[in-house]
């Protein structure tokens, strides 16, 4: 066994309570209250605790993790413990005296989602009257605050016409980055899937357009891609590989390998219970999948098995009822037709209706 | 390539250069990006003060590993542009 290597990074979700009601949310089905959020002081302990086992990266997210009056204080605990900070947020409740706030307790970055290029798409997304505008309005603030910015483009096929649009939005908005983030199927958004997939010829054409863009913007807008696993002839390395280099902290104080990790039926422990180190190296939860041992074949032995890690455990749960089997994204799954058919049908004839993000 | 031998490099506003005890190297830490430099761009990044220029940088550095002047101001531009290309270093 070699020694593990330290995490890279974690992601807080400090709230799952959200103005917006985006169909594709990763949060879980069943989300969290607010009665059942760690407090502050539990929360600067596991900042301590994770800078302690080496983290480098701080994500504070939710929900919206703007609902929490204690953010500032959060991020200025993190600072103080050398990591770097970024805030996901839907930013329509960031108004000056907050993004004050937030620039003098220390945060490093800010990454806000657009649901689309203009008012009607994003709005009806959203499922929030105004909260383009607000977003565009909190992206001047932070850009007059100094701070850097990511937009976040989540697309899927009911705005992916709007893709050249969200790009020259990520350039006007003064952003350094655009992350055009195709929506992942787990979650609200595996619920969702029938109205959200592209088809196979959208995504070619998002494909070329993001590529363009690429060489057209070099040193002025870095730009992340990530494209949904249905077409994929290789899963991607979820998470960089089972607890390898991330951990998430949910509102009510779950240690998971991945946000999408509680569908999976494993022991995931509670930072009020143990510490983030303890979990981190023992956990059954965290063990479950690490590395290469778990793997059956076509994983086992495959020459990519420390690449792409096996792919994802959730997509594997998902849609071959078999957490252990290979990424059905990848072209060696015995269920990887099944997959790209799915997805061809689902967005030659599905409807565009979608059910909202809710707590039930 | 943007940068010339002339430019004034610096970091970015956000990013961030320090020593990590946990991995025992330097890192750089950007919006969703961790890069390790590897020692000859620790010396290149320590020496970009935001006053200096890619020539003086280049010059330094060569007298202090007593490499060639050409060789190293290759390096130091290519490094630099390719943190800048990163929206790493500005100038």
């Amino acid at each position: 066994m070699t020694t593990l290597p330290p995490p890279l990074a974690m992601l807080m979700e400090l709230t799952h309570r959200c103005p917006l009601k985006c169909p594709y949310c990763s949060n879980p089905l069943g989300l969290d209250r607010a009665r059942d959020e760690l407090d502050t002081a539990t929360w600067q302990r596991v900042i301590s605790e994770a800078a302690g086992i080496g983290i480098l990266q701080a994500h504070f997210s939710g929900g919206e993790p703007m609902v929490r009056q204690d953010l500032p204080d959060l991020i200025r605990h993190a600072r103080t413990e050398g990591l770097y900070t970024n805030l996901i947020t839907s930013a329509v409740l960031l108004d000056q005296r907050r993004m004050t706030a937030l620039a003098e307790a220390g945060l490093d970055h800010v990454q806000i989602s657009f649901q689309g290029a203009e008012p009607d798409m994003a709005d009806r997304i959203a499922g929030l009257d105004r909260a383009h505008e607000k977003k565009l309005a909190a992206a001047r603030l932070v850009r007059e605050a100094g701070l850097a910015l990511t937009i976040n483009a989540v697309v899927h096929r009911q705005n992916l016409d709007q893709l050249p649009a969200m790009l020259d939005l990520a350039i006007a908005t003064g952003a350094q980055r655009i992350e055009v983030a195709h929506v992942q199927y787990y979650g609200w958004a595996l619920k969702n899937r029938a109205a959200l997939i592209p088809t196979r010829t959208q995504l070619d054409e998002a494909t070329r357009i993001v590529e363009d863009a690429r060489r057209r913007l070099a040193g002025q807008l870095v730009i992340d891609y990530v494209v949904p696993d249905y077409y994929a002839s290789r899963p991607k390395a979820c998470m960089g590989g089972w607890a390898r280099q991330f951990f998430n902290i949910t509102p009510s104080g779950k240690m998971l390998p991945c946000h999408a990790a509680e569908t999976l039926d494993l022991p995931f422990e509670r930072i009020t219970e143990r510490s983030v180190g303890a979990i981190w190296a023992d956990s059954p939860g965290f063990r479950a999948y690490r590395g290469t041992g778990w793997m059956a074949p076509p994983c086992r032995g495959c020459a990519r098995a420390e690449i792409d890690w096996g792919g994802c455990r959730c997509q594997a749960l998902a849609l071959t009822g078999n957490a252990a089997a290979t990424d059905p994204a990848c072209g060696l799954s015995p269920d990887h037709a099944m997959m790209a058919d799915l997805a061809g049908a689902e967005s030659a004839a599905a409807s565009d209706n979608f059910a909202y993000r809710m707590i039930s | 390539m943007n940068l010339t031998p002339a430019s004034i490099p610096r970091l970015a506003r956000h990013v961030r250069f320090r020593f990590d005890t946990a991995r025992n190297c330097h890192v750089l830490l950007a919006p969703e990006r961790v890069v390790m430099p590897d020692p000859i761009a620790v010396a290149i990044l320590e020496a970009c003060d935001g006053t200096t220029d890619i020539t003086t940088i280049a010059d330094r550095l060569a007298a202090r590993y007593r490499a060639p002047i050409e060789a190293v101001l290759a390096d130091c531009l290519e490094m630099l542009d390719d943190l800048a290309t990163k929206g790493m270093i500005a100038s």
